[in-house]
């Protein structure tokens, strides 16, 4: 970093659409990279533990590639403050139990499939980059239906748990079809395949689709503005601290 | 695979006493062939079998806790992105590891239910705490160097399946070591803080590590028998003397020092010599008094806990969705929720 700025002014958010719409989706696998990568260790079976490391590091690999069409993606990922992230708000939710770790992939790798399927059928500067991810998050979507599957239609307490976590995150999906600046899609047929979809599989797992609202005024979704949830800033308090307490050092 | 098995295996051996096994046995090890799960056995080579595969299935388990201490606060997106990598190859590791064990006749479940009653062990290396992020660079280059320089031996070692899995293990194992050397070599040419912090991290690993070889020869019950059975293939003191001949002169290339006064190249011997391990502090660590024995063994028992719904659940589903041939009916009754689990999962 050089001159007087603050870490937020150096590493501020892009101007450019194209950017622009890099950083909000390099965020969100940021973002959920860092939740998943906080269940090394601790996960119901060991191949959960394989799985969900998996599904990290393919997120952080595109968070990567997104961030550094950006600038450079340690400045961004370190040292930029709470309100400069442009991350949905849905893949910052806590944990949880695994049913909510479930229901947020489900939710959130529906969304991601249905974004790569379009980005890589297009031909827009994402292209590329959506072409492998697609393939990736083809995996996640998969692993979250299975799971879907298993926890809606397993015991009554699994029931239960799914149904808990589906109601408690719902109110963060609408989010997701927020149109983006720079990317082209359409983000409306977006938004009826993704609730087909997921109303399917939660069908299937004997699970209800919850009732509450996805968008409206006090419904949750402002992280594309920089408006995140409390136990955001505390997540990255942990993810930035060593690097910012070494500045300019490298690893 | 050994000659002779069909013999060895005959239903009720009513033709072939305990000696002939024995002996076809010993012939087949020491004509280097190996062992196979359907193949005789000594009882005595299965239980030591399984009490070490176990033991370095746990290791794998366990050792996954210090390292994904630091996931979250890895210093660089690189660095976080390997530091993943790694810890998800130990629950691979641990994986193959318990497949091996369960060819013996054991399950995973019986094994993790050993390791969360405190009935079998895992590697000491990891009761001690993971500090600062150069650890992270330690525990890669010394830790993973030292279980380098005790599992390669085993890849030759008699019973193929555990052989096998070792031959997987190593690979993945020497990747991570040269990552971690890597990451130690960054700290030390970079800023001075960061160098007093990989300075420390040596500082703090490098006798735990020489530990790792187990106690000292003339101390070591299992040796003698797993050598005569080419379970293992050289002593501890043998196998430690290497990884300190390995190390020393690393240590210099990464500008670091060891915390050994006595540590010198020895003309003579043409090995290093190295001062005296503390073995107090060993047997100490081993019977549960070490640093974060209590804190790794309540994590893993907790996840454990807090996982029986899900495992219950997927049994459940499980069973309410299997298909209806006779041949999925007989394989997959009783108490076999976990390869369900394993199967879907991986889906």
């Amino acid at each position: 970093m050089t001159g007087p700025t603050t870490p937020t002014a150096a590493a501020a958010v892009p101007t450019g659409s194209v950017p622009a719409a890099a950083l909000a989706l390099g965020d969100d696998a940021l973002v959920l990279a860092q939740r998943l990568g906080e269940w090394a260790g601790s996960a119901p079976v060991l191949e959960e533990e394989v799985a969900l490391a998996n599904i990290a590091l393919d997120l952080l690999g595109q968070a990567r590639v997104l961030l550094s069409l950006v600038g450079d993606e340690d400045e961004l990922a370190y040292l930029r403050e709470e309100r400069a992230f442009r991350n949905c708000q849905l893949v910052e939710q806590p944990n949880g139990d695994f049913a909510h770790t479930i229901s947020r992939q489900l939710y959130f790798s529906t969304y991601q499939r249905l974004l790569y399927g379009q980005l890589a059928a297009g031909d827009g500067p994402f292209a590329g980059l959506a072409a492998k991810a697609v393939k990736e998050v083809a995996y996640h979507q998969d692993h979250a239906e299975h799971w879907t599957l298993r926890l809606g239609d397993g015991t009554e307490e699994s029931h239960r748990r799914m149904q808990t976590a589906c109601d408690a995150l719902w109110r963060y999906t609408g989010e997701l079809f927020q149109p983006l600046d720079g990317l082209g899609t359409d983000t409306a047929a977006m938004d009826s395949a993704w609730l087909d979809s997921v109303t399917a599989v939660l069908g299937k797992a004997g699970l209800t689709v919850p009732a509450g609202p996805r968008t409206g005024a006090w419904s949750a979704g402002a992280g594309r503005q920089g408006l995140h949830t409390e136990s955001f800033g505390r997540m990255l308090a942990e993810m930035q601290h060593l690097h910012r307490s070494h500045p300019g050092a490298s690893w | 695979m050994t000659t002779g098995t069909a013999e060895t295996t005959a239903p009720e051996g009513a033709t072939a006493s305990q000696a002939a096994l024995e002996a076809v046995f010993d012939a087949a090890v020491a004509a280097d062939e190996r062992i196979e799960p359907r193949d005789w056995m000594p009882d005595a080579y299965r239980a030591g079998l399984v009490r070490q595969i176990a033991q370095h299935a746990h290791s794998e388990i366990i050792g996954m806790q210090p390292e994904a201490n630091w996931i979250t606060r890895a210093p660089s997106l690189r660095r976080k992105a390997i530091l993943m990598a790694k810890v998800q190859d130990e629950a691979g590791h641990g994986l193959y590891l318990y497949s091996a064990a369960e060819t013996l006749g054991t399950s995973r479940d019986e094994l993790l239910d050993k390791l969360h009653s405190g009935r079998q062990k895992y590697s000491s290396i990891f009761n001690y705490p993971t500090l600062t992020w150069a650890d992270v660079g330690a525990i890669g280059w010394l830790v993973d160097g030292a279980a380098i320089t005790n599992q390669v031996p085993l890849c030759r070692c008699s019973y193929g399946p555990y052989a096998r899995a070792m031959v997987r293990v190593c690979k993945e194992e020497s990747f991570h070591q040269r990552q971690g050397y890597e990451a130690l070599l960054a700290l030390s040419r970079g800023t001075e803080a960061q160098h007093a912090m990989a300075q420390d991290a040596v500082d703090r690993w490098w006798w735990p590590s020489l530990m790792m070889f187990g106690p000292p020869d003339d101390e070591s019950t299992h040796s003698a028998q797993a050598m005569a059975w080419k379970i293992k293939r050289h002593s501890n003191d043998e196998l430690r003397q290497r990884f300190v001949d390995i190390a020393a002169p690393q240590a210099e290339s990464l500008g670091l020092t060891l915390p050994d006064p006595d540590l010198k190249w020895n003309e003579e011997r043409g090995h290093y010599d190295f001062g005296p391990i503390d073995w107090d502090e060993f047997w100490n660590v081993l019977k549960g008094n070490g640093p974060c024995n209590e804190q790794r063994l309540t994590k893993r028992r907790q996840a454990h806990e807090d996982g029986a719904w899900v495992r219950d659940a997927a049994a459940a589903y499980a069973a309410k969705h299997r298909p209806a041939t006779g041949r999925d009916d007989t394989h997959h009754t009783g108490t076999d929720a976990g390869p369900h689990t394993d199967g879907e999962a991986r889906a």
